[in-house]
C-alpha cells in the first residue's frame, strides 16, 4: 500500500491523481501535506524542503 | 500562486516544423551536401544562407548524411575534444519575465517555487560536484530579468571563490545587462555569459512579451565589448519554422558567440507552451547537423531536452556535430546520469578537454 498521500508531482491527494509523475522530474510537493517544495537542483543530485516537514526528498 | 496544481495533459505528437518548400529529390540532396562539404572542407569557409537553406530541405533519407557532414566538419573546425558544463540554479523562480517555456517565470502557475539566492557553500557544493564529474567549466544561473546591485555584489563575490576552490572556468547567467555591468562581471573573472537569444526575432514576440530581442542582442554585445566569451544558445520546438530556425542561424552569425547551447523545448505543466509537442528525434537530428553546418565555429553544446527529445538517437547527436555538454541535472529538470554520458564518450573515444573559439 502507498503510504503517502500526495502525489509528489501534482501535490493532489494520491487517490485523486492517476499518475502525473515524469521520470526527469523531482518530486515538486510534499507527498505528506501535498505542500510545493522548495528543491535545489544540482548537477549531481537534488533537495526537496516543505516548509512544514523539512528536508523530504533527496537525491 | 497556488501551491498544489492540476497536472496539465501533454500530447506527444513529434513532427517537423512547418515549410513552404518541398523536401529535395535524393540526387539534388546528394548535390547539395557535396557542394556544402567542399565549401566547408576544401575552401574552408562558411555557408551563404540559401545554401543552408537548401540544406534544411534534404528529405528525412539523407539526415545521417547531413549528419556525417557535420561530424567531419566539427572535427576539421574544432577538433575532437568535447567541453563538459555543469550548470545551477542559484535563485530559481519568481522571474518578472515571461518566457512561454519557462517554469520560473512568476507569470505562470507551475510547480517550480521560488527560492532565495544560494548560499555560498551551497553554490561551492555543486561546483565540486561539477568539477568531479571532470568538467572545465561551471555555470552560475540567475531567474532575473538582468542583476540588482545586491545580486552583482553576490555575483563578483561568488566567482573567484568557485573558480579558485575548484579550478573550474566560472560561466553566469543573470538575464540583461547593462555595459557596465558586463564590465565589472567581465573585470571579475567571468569566463563566459550565457544570454539566449533562443528564437528568430520574427518569432520572439510569440515567445517573451516582456522584454524586447533588441535587448538581447544589446547584452550579447556587451559581453563581447569587455571581453568575455558569449554563449548563446537556442530553444528548438516552440512552433517556429523553419525559415526562422534559418533566420536564428543568421542572427546567431551575427553576434559571434563562442558557444552555442542548443536546447529542445521540454514541455513544462503550466507554462503556455505546456501542450506543446516534442521536437521528434531525427528532426532534432537533422536541425543539431545543420547549425553545426551553419556555425561551423563555435562550441555546440547539448543542453536541455535532449533525453526526451532524441532518447535512444543521443549518440547520434555526438557524431552530428555537438562537441559539448551539460552533465548531469538542468536548472529545475533532471537530467540522465552522469556515468551515462561519461560513458558515451568514452565509448564514441571522444576525450574531454577545454574548448574555444578557433576563428
Amino acid at each position: 500500500m502507498d503510504a503517502s498521500p500526495h502525489c509528489t508531482s501534482c501535490g493532489r491527494p494520491a487517490s485523486a491523481c492517476a499518475g502525473c509523475a515524469r521520470t526527469l522530474d523531482p518530486p515538486r510537493y510534499c507527498a505528506t501535506c501535498g505542500t510545493r517544495l522548495a528543491v535545489r537542483v544540482s548537477p549531481g543530485g537534488w533537495v526537496g524542503r516543505c516548509k512544514h516537514h523539512g528536508e523530504v526528498a533527496r537525491a | 500562486m497556488s501551491d498544489t496544481l492540476q497536472p496539465v495533459s501533454i500530447t506527444f505528437r513529434p513532427g517537423p516544423a512547418a515549410t513552404s518548400r518541398p523536401p529535395l529529390a535524393p540526387d539534388a540532396a546528394r548535390r547539395a551536401i557535396r557542394a556544402a562539404e567542399t565549401a566547408l572542407l576544401d575552401e574552408r569557409r562558411q555557408l551563404t544562407a540559401a545554401e543552408l537553406a537548401e540544406l534544411a530541405q534534404v528529405p528525412d533519407s539523407a539526415v545521417p548524411s547531413l549528419a556525417a557532414l557535420a561530424h567531419e566538419v566539427r572535427l576539421a573546425w574544432c577538433g575532437p575534444e568535447v567541453e563538459v558544463e555543469g550548470i545551477l540554479s542559484a535563485k530559481t523562480g519568481g522571474c518578472p519575465e515571461d518566457c512561454h517555456f519557462c517554469s520560473q517565470s512568476a507569470a505562470f502557475d507551475t510547480p517550480v517555487k521560488a527560492t532565495p539566492f544560494l548560499d555560498t557553500d551551497e553554490v561551492l557544493a555543486a561546483a565540486r560536484e561539477t568539477a568531479a564529474l571532470g568538467a572545465s567549466e561551471f555555470c552560475i544561473v540567475l531567474a532575473v530579468r538582468g542583476p540588482d546591485e545586491r545580486t552583482m555584489g553576490r555575483i563578483l563575490e561568488l566567482v573567484p571563490i568557485v573558480r579558485d576552490e575548484t579550478g573550474l572556468n566560472v560561466a553566469v547567467s543573470a538575464g540583461i545587462l547593462t555595459d557596465d555591468q558586463a564590465r565589472r562581471l567581465a573585470d571579475g573573472g567571468v569566463h563566459r555569459y550565457n544570454h539566449n537569444l533562443e528564437t528568430a526575432a520574427s518569432y520572439f514576440p510569440r515567445v517573451v512579451t516582456t522584454h524586447a530581442y533588441e535587448e538581447r542582442l544589446e547584452t550579447c554585445q556587451h559581453v563581447r565589448r569587455h571581453g568575455m566569451e558569449l554563449c548563446c544558445g537556442a530553444l528548438l520546438g516552440m512552433g517556429e519554422s523553419v525559415d526562422q530556425r534559418l533566420e536564428l542561424i543568421e542572427e546567431l552569425r551575427s553576434v559571434e558567440p563562442a558557444e552555442v547551447p542548443l536546447n529542445f523545448l521540454n514541455p513544462r505543466p503550466g507554462t503556455p507552451l505546456g501542450d506543446a509537442p516534442v521536437v521528434g528525434a531525427l528532426e532534432a537530428i537533422r536541425w543539431i547537423a545543420l547549425f553545426r553546418l551553419g556555425l561551423p565555429s563555435v562550441i555546440l553544446r547539448y543542453a536541455g531536452g535532449r533525453e526526451i527529445t532524441l532518447r535512444e538517437l543521443q549518440v547520434m547527436g555526438m557524431t552530428s556535430g555537438i562537441n559539448a555538454l551539460i552533465v548531469g541535472n538542468y536548472l529545475t529538470t533532471l537530467g540522465r546520469t552522469p556515468d551515462e554520458d561519461l560513458q558515451m564518450l568514452d565509448d564514441l573515444r571522444m576525450p574531454i578537454g577545454v574548448l574555444g573559439k578557433v576563428i
